[in-house]
């Protein structure tokens, strides 16, 4: 008997908070038939804002990417002074307010800010630009692929790299034959997180980006803006379409989970 | 490059013009009112988690049902979904057309719904490694030497799961201080009544009211150090046996 409360217990907490909201997003969003909602969704402003969404992902995941392995290698593989520092600055995002990341790159980047007037002389707008969007969501996405591939680098040990390495493989050639197939399903798995927390961002690029409509607003952006002019078919609609690429990752996440698992 | 710079920038802008201004500043009565708010809510939200979330962790791994696989993986569904639709999917079920007949929009329950529902998997997933690798062993001796199902959990599995429960509901803890996304199209964000510290930050950037912004956003940037320490004090204590 217990058993069944408790299960009945964690999956109506999770059918009250999760699911049942979920599903209402489906039915607001088609309100008005399936017409209206593309109407809606090919709005040039929205198409626009689901442009920059994917533009920023396209730049922000690979950087992302690279620095996410390189960190880790650094962290785990090089003990140098200091690594224990460089790990907690890695996680710095996860813990910090989007809103506090917004704040301090609108004082970096300002007009009175440190880089503001060099990069206002030399004509490059940073702020309430694409520049500034992009840098906040590196800065929000940062954690998640050195996370996933930290504690892969440890569990596999360094045996078969020093192995690689006495029989005379370069650094180069060990890090593509040897610890790079083995960390991949860690890599794949924080690149999918890395692009859910780029496509899903709002605080910090609402700081930084102004939110001009068909200029730098985002598609996260432009859910808000159209709940808050009384457009709520158009923020269901965007929303309808946000939630089907986090149901896309979603999957992704299972079925790379026990690959990770396994190894 | 990317984060200590900015944060760096950010400290020195709230303590420029001293720190009696700061604190001036940062303790003026709508900050405090919104700083406290994000405490509270967030402490309450905590406590929901490490209750709930240890109940759903416990679930997935030792019960056994049709579709478990399916709810295993609806847990990171927080994790996928940009925040700001998270707030607009409990504003279609809780706000002011639901279909239930509940409306908490522009209340302080919305605020805690809202956060509850960012922070779900946090201790679901720092309670279900430590449950899966747990033994059986110990907790059948225990039941054999006559321990009811309490005790046994209270003695035996709660002292391996506590650590995680304790970083995922430090993780939970961050997470709700510094949410926006979930929060701005349902809480109304009214000063001294919804207003939550990220909020007050957001507004007051807009307002060109920077001091004030910068004063508040130091102060959660203060405990967010604080309990990334905390979450690296656990870690270690998590791992000490394998260090041994």
């Amino acid at each position: 008997m217990r058993k069944y409360a408790l299960r009945s217990a964690a999956l109506g907490y999770l059918l009250l908070v999760l699911l049942g909201p979920l599903t209402m997003v489906f039915v607001r969003a088609f309100d008005k038939g399936a017409g209206a909602l593309w109407t809606t969704l090919t709005d040039p402003n929205t198409v626009h804002a689901f442009e920059l969404t994917l533009i920023i992902a396209v730049i922000a995941v690979p950087l992302n990417t690279v620095f996410g392995v390189v960190c880790a290698l650094a962290i785990v593989r090089r003990r140098f002074p200091g690594a224990g520092l460089v790990n907690a600055i890695v996680d710095l995002p996860l813990a910090i307010s989007p809103v506090v990341v917004g704040l301090s790159l609108f004082l970096l980047y300002g007009r009175t800010g440190w880089f503001g007037p060099w990069f206002a002389r030399h004509g490059t707008q940073i702020l309430f630009a694409v520049p500034s969007m992009v840098i906040a969501t590196v800065f929000v996405s940062l954690p998640f692929v050195a996370r996933e591939v930290v504690p892969t680098l440890r569990e596999i040990g360094d045996e078969q790299e020093q192995a690689a390495r006495t029989l005379g493989a370069s650094g180069w050639q060990t890090f593509w034959r040897i610890t790079l197939p083995s960390i991949r399903w860690a890599i794949v798995y924080g690149v999918v997180l890395t692009t859910a927390r780029c496509l899903g961002e709002y605080g910090a690029v609402a700081v930084v980006s102004g939110n001009i409509e068909g200029k730098t607003q985002t598609a996260t952006l432009r859910v808000q803006d159209a709940y808050e002019n009384f457009n709520q078919a158009g923020a269901y609609g965007i929303s309808l379409v946000l939630a089907a690429m986090s149901v896309i990752v979603l999957v992704a996440m299972t079925l790379l989970r026990p690959e990770e698992e396994a190894a | 490059m990317i984060v200590v710079l900015p944060i760096a920038a950010l400290v020195w802008a709230s303590g420029k013009d001293g720190l009696h201004q700061f604190w001036s500043v940062a303790t003026s009565p709508e900050a405090l009112a919104a700083l406290k708010l994000s405490l509270g809510a967030a402490l309450f939200v905590s406590l929901v988690n490490a209750v709930f979330g240890t109940i759903t962790a416990w679930v997935l791994v030792r019960d056994d049902f049709r579709g478990k696989s399916l709810v295993n993986a609806v847990i990171d569904l927080p994790f996928a979904l940009p925040t700001i639709v998270a707030g607009l999917t409990l504003l279609a079920l809780y706000g002011p057309q639901s279909p239930v007949g509940i409306d908490i929009s522009l209340t302080r329950k919305a605020i805690l719904l809202a956060l509850l529902f960012v922070t779900l998997p946090f201790v679901v997933r720092t309670v279900q490694p430590v449950l899966l690798e747990l033994d059986s062993e110990a907790e059948e001796a225990a039941r054999a030497l006559g321990a009811g199902e309490f005790r046994v959990f209270r003695s035996i599995v709660l002292p391996n799961i506590l650590p995680g429960i304790l970083s995922g509901v430090a993780l939970a803890f961050a997470r709700a201080v510094g949410e926006i996304g979930a929060l701005v199209l349902i809480a109304g964000n009214r000063p001294f009544k919804t207003e939550v510290a990220s909020v007050f930050v957001f507004l007051h950037i807009q307002g060109g009211d920077q001091a004030g912004a910068s004063a508040v956003a130091v102060v959660m940037l203060a405990i967010s150090f604080a309990l990334l320490l905390l979450i690296g004090g656990l870690r270690f204590l998590a791992t000490r046996h394998e260090r041994a």
